[in-house]
């Protein structure tokens, strides 16, 4: 990247110091897992005048990840991102709204066919004709399948375009389906979350900037470097819950020191996501539920949040040992209940026999002084 | 009692030549280590005790866990069993405050097949289910001759084979020292993920060697220590501490491929303190004098047939 | 259908549920045998102790057919057919016991054989041993059939069994020969079994002369269930006591069990294994009762006054029977342990089971003792 370009480029960002630049573009490519050679590779794509349009459509959302995207960054960087993606339609952040933001989102389409990035909020509709979710006099289903078919690559960012999210709990009446059952001629990436974090999103998108392709994804089409993991593999309480330490009751003694959720019902070990690593908000450590102390509901993960009851315990996806161990000589056999049955018949054998052998022998003895 | 002393004087005779094989015992050769055999070294004392071993078991030969507790919230077994090839325990005995120490210390042991030299399960088994590999001389199960009559867990001394108790079509269960990584040039994976070199995999010629050559060394004294394989390049440093003066395997039961050290008495581990005779030549002896070639039952035989035929003839 | 019959019968068939379910949901099901404690009642009895009880017929074989004393002969038949069905049943609880069953015949196939095992040859040795048996029966089989001969479906009637009688007769002596060397080598080498053992066994018990403590032991045992059997079928048939060959057979006795309590005292003795005694535990204890049962009948039947009295005799023969039963017990399961640690009892259904075939067993004894020609002519002298 020449000096020239960045200077040109800097001035139109309130003035970015190059170095704050690079290190952002380095903390990013991190947040990957990609080496921090590629946060040079992430530099040079962002400042390059070729940028993909993005169409931000909004089915049944709540407007939630576009907050958490605005409280993502430091201003400077989020503008930079949405200005270099040249965000061309936004219900909640495009300038102009009605028909005049239709008019522009339909000439950008025609602009740049097969070459702009779709993007998505808020899960479809899907019964009764998509009735249930009408954007400019038409059902979003329709809206999102015509430009679906138009764009480069479609991402799902959220909980609800990724599986369904809250509209879909149950009994899910305007039958609220995430994207990739709306869109199925092209790969859909999923950013779950309710709401996401925001890296994980902008993580992605830099990503198929800079390398032109998507990052690797898991059979649920979530970027691994951000849903690889379960959010208890990397949760800063493991280590009581390996110990055996549980809150039992929110605010108990063992609440106040900070034991594991688990008991409380933390679906940290059935849920995919980086919260314990990332964080929100960048305020510190301790900024994410179980953090505070309150048990993780699976915000993120299909058939967990917004379906299994708050406080029922998770099932766990990964055993592993615990922080104990087995002695050299440990008890073992059955228990006192399945010996007792034993037992019992055993005795009644025994006085069985007792009792035919005795009155046998007695038999036998009358018998001989009888007969003597 | 009136016994024909002709026919008392021919069984009695007979018997006496039985008995007399029993006096010139042909006992059954103490088996040799094999040349290229392959095995681990586990040393206690550089165990921590992190487990890694037992979850890299799991993960490689597709173990379930298995519960103890009724939250059934780890996998937290009391003892190797159907699903557990291999554990560390742990010994402890009063404030358990130093480690490899016997007296109000701790200390971890691993436990998994030993791969015996004269392995009594290969011997116990009627169906040759489990015999040792010509090669490695790892002890191998064959799940489709074992008939499930649980003799090689009433033979082994360190009650490693385990039955599936619970299943309707059971198997027995026990550590192969992941022959079905090491057919594929890797080795055990309890070695490969030990990530201090506690348990280290090799030929056994250089781990009884470098066993040896750690009751050498003096404690307090920093020596460098192999990691995961005994010849691989992996090293570490590491504070030499005391060692109780003995390779437990090297001759013990008729010698294991199991080899290990330890700072406190094996016994306390719970590695019997067995004889260097292994169980299997007892065994053996015992029966190969009585039946050897089955001379003496066809010889019995014939002499029942005789008295028989003789004393039926006439009814 | 008497009482004692029906409490039978409700016995064997409820033991035939528990082990279709033993065979639908797997062993733990309805045993308590663990990885610490593999083998349980149903070795140790039902295999073990049940067959040395059984072995009737092979004292008496070893008596009339090789030492020649015919005065027993009819006492064979009786003991034979105890021997027939305990053996069988042994075969049968072993099909229960193991687990993989679908593969016994793996015994059997070459390239699977281990003679190096002592199971190997138990196996074969009992297995065969149960068809002998079978086989001696047939004389007594077939004078029944000829008996029920109206009964018999149309197509059985007309058989003619006689040339099957006469083949039976000229082969029997290599038969009566084999049940003889049989039960000599399996009952034996069921005590070379537990040598592999090696210290997991008490050394109250273990030793290398165990093939030969279980040998006369099970030798013992086989002419005191004459003793008992005889004795107790004619008093539940209301037949007549054999008096006089009963006291005579109970003179052999003595002797065999004399020859077993020297080695078992002197092994114990000359190895120093007798200190484990002084350890004071649950096995001392268990093998003073054992050896105490032993000794009472030795002293018992020493006497010839003793051996014309139906009392004594009884209850001898009962003591050897439990002391015999016990001695295995001890030594395939009691002082067995594979570590601290581990206990064991049978479960409810485990013992159900046990009992179930005993059950069984004496229904199916008395049935055929009933209808077939097994037990003694009455005025036999």
């Amino acid at each position: 990247m020449k000096n020239k370009e960045f200077k040109t480029f800097s001035t139109q960002l309130g003035g970015v110091s190059r170095r704050d630049f690079m290190k952002y573009c380095t903390i990013m490519a991190a947040s990957m897992g990609l080496p921090l050679s590629a946060g040079a590779k992430i530099a040079e794509a962002v400042v390059s005048p070729k940028r993909p349009p993005v169409i931000w459509l909004s089915a049944q959302d709540c407007t939630g990840c576009t907050e958490a995207l605005l409280r993502s960054t430091h201003p400077t960087l989020e503008h930079l991102i949405l200005d270099l993606i040249s965000l061309d339609y936004h219900e909640t952040l495009s300038t102009p709204s009605g028909h005049l933001a239709e008019e522009a989102k339909a000439e950008s389409i025609k602009a740049n066919k097969g070459k702009f990035i779709l993007v998505v909020d808020g899960s479809v509709p899907l019964k009764d004709g998509g009735i249930y979710c009408m954007v400019a006099g038409r059902p979003i289903v329709d809206i999102i399948k015509e430009t679906a078919a138009q764009a480069a690559a479609v991402v799902a960012i959220g909980s609800c375009s990724s599986w369904g999210g809250i509209p879909s709990a149950d009994p899910n009446p305007t039958g609220a389906s995430p994207l990739s059952k709306v869109v199925t001629d092209k790969p859909v990436v999923c950013i779950p979350g309710c709401p996401p974090n925001p890296y994980n999103f902008l993580s992605t998108v830099l990503y198929f900037l800079t390398f032109k392709k998507l990052p690797d994804l898991d059979d649920k089409f979530r970027p691994k470097f951000a849903y690889g993991r379960l959010i208890h593999e990397n949760c800063e309480r493991r280590p009581h819950f390996d110990a055996g330490r549980f809150a039992t009751e929110f605010g108990d003694e063992n609440h106040r020191k900070g034991y594991c959720l688990y008991k409380l019902g933390c679906k940290g070990p059935e849920t995919y996501n980086n919260c314990p690593t990332i964080l929100f908000g960048d305020v510190g450590s301790g900024s994410w539920p179980v953090g505070t102390g309150h048990p993780c509901f699976g915000c993120s993960e299909g058939g967990v949040g917004f379906h299994k009851p708050l406080f029922s315990k998770a099932s766990l996806h990964l055993v592993t040992t615990p922080d104990f161990y087995p002695h050299v000589v440990e008890t073992q056999g059955p228990s006192v209940m399945g010996t007792l049955g034993g037992v019992a018949v055993a005795a009644a054998a025994a006085g069985a026999a007792y009792a035919a052998v005795n009155s046998a022998a007695k038999t036998l003895e009358e018998k001989e002084e009888g007969k003597k | 009692m009136d016994i024909n002393r002709r026919d008392f004087l021919k069984v009695a005779s007979a018997g006496g030549v039985l008995l007399s094989g029993v006096g010139s015992a042909q006992a059954r050769e103490a088996k040799p280590r094999i040349k290229d055999a392959v095995g681990m070294l586990y040393d206690s004392t550089v165990c921590t005790g992190c487990k890694a071993c037992v979850s890299a078991c799991k993960q490689y030969n597709e173990m379930p866990p298995s519960f103890s507790s009724n939250d059934k919230l780890w996998d937290d077994p009391l003892d190797n069993d159907s699903k557990t090839l291999n554990l560390i325990k742990l010994y402890k005995n009063g404030t358990a405050a130093v480690k490899d120490r016997e007296k109000d210390g701790h200390a971890y042991i691993k436990r998994q097949c030993m791969h015996c030299v004269d392995a009594a399960c290969t011997s116990a088994c009627p169906v040759s289910a489990l015999k040792k590999n010509e090669k490695t001389g790892i002890v191998m199960y064959n799940v489709d001759a074992c008939i499930g009559c649980r003799y090689c867990q009433i033979a082994c001394p360190f009650n490693i084979p385990k039955f599936e108790w619970e299943k309707t079509f059971p198997q027995i269960r026990k550590c192969q020292l992941c022959s079905h990584r090491i057919e594929k040039g890797g080795y055990s994976a309890c070695a490969e993920f030990c990530p201090t070199g506690a348990t280290i995999f090799g030929k056994m010629d250089d781990l009884l060697e470098e066993a040896k050559k750690r009751l050498t060394y003096k404690p307090g004294e920093y020596r460098k220590y192999p990691v995961a394989r005994v010849d691989g390049k992996e090293k570490t440093e590491r504070l030499v501490t005391p060692y109780v003066p003995k390779v437990y395997g090297e001759l013990d039961g008729g010698g294991t491929q199991v080899l290990y050290l330890s700072g406190v008495p094996f016994e306390k581990l719970g590695l019997p303190d067995l004889g260097p005779k292994s169980v299997a030549q007892q065994s053996e002896t015992i029966q190969h004098t009585i039946y050897k070639g089955m001379i003496a039952p066809i010889v019995v035989l014939g002499g029942l047939v005789y008295l028989v035929h003789k004393n039926t003839k006439d009814k | 259908m008497t009482k004692p019959f029906k409490v039978l019968m409700a016995l064997a068939l409820l033991a035939g549920l528990l082990v279709v379910i033993r065979f639908i949901q797997g062993l733990a099901s309805v045993t308590n045998m663990s990885d610490g404690v593999p083998w349980g009642i149903w070795i140790a009895y039902d295999v073990v102790a049940g067959t040395a009880i059984a072995c009737g017929g092979y004292s008496m074989a070893l008596l009339v057919y090789v030492f020649n004393k015919g005065e027993y002969h009819a006492l064979v038949r009786p003991a034979l057919l105890a021997s027939m069905f305990g053996y069988s049943l042994a075969g049968l609880s072993i099909f229960f016991d193991i687990g993989r069953y679908w593969h016994a015949y793996n015994l059997v196939l070459p390239w699977y054989a281990n003679p190096n095992s002592i199971l190997f040859e138990v196996a074969l040795c009992i297995g065969t041993y149960v068809f002998v048996l079978w086989i001696e029966f047939i004389p007594a089989f077939l004078e029944g059939l000829r008996k029920y001969k109206d009964g018999l479906p149309k197509f059985a009637q007309n058989w003619d069994l006689t040339g099957l009688e006469k083949v039976w007769n000229k082969m029997v002596f290599f038969f009566i020969a084999l049940g003889v060397l049989l039960p000599t080598m399996h009952q034996s080498s069921l005590g070379t079994m537990v040598v592999i053992a090696g210290k997991k066994l008490s050394p109250l018990w273990q030793t290398p002369f165990l093939p030969l403590e279980y040998l006369l032991s099970a030798i013992t045992m086989g002419y005191a269930i004459v003793v008992f059997e005889s004795i107790y079928a004619a008093r539940g048939l209301g037949r007549p006591i054999e008096r006089d060959m009963l006291s005579k057979l109970s003179s052999v006795i003595p002797w065999i069990l004399g020859a077993y309590l020297v080695i078992r005292f002197g092994d114990l003795l000359v190895r120093g294994s007798i200190m484990a005694l002084f350890a004071f535990n649950y096995k001392s204890l268990l093998f003073i009762v054992e050896n105490a049962l032993f000794l009472y009948a030795f002293v018992i039947l020493l006497s010839p006054a003793n051996r014309e009295k139906m009392k004594p005799l009884f209850m001898s023969g009962v003591a050897i029977l439990l002391a015999g039963s016990l001695y295995r017990f001890n030594s395939y399961l009691i002082a067995l342990t594979p570590g601290p640690g581990w206990y064991y009892f049978p479960s409810f259904s485990e013992c159900i089971i046990t009992f179930g075939l005993i059950a069984f067993e004496i229904m199916a004894y008395l049935y055929i003792v009933k209808k077939f020609p097994v037990l003694p002519k009455v005025g036999h002298a």
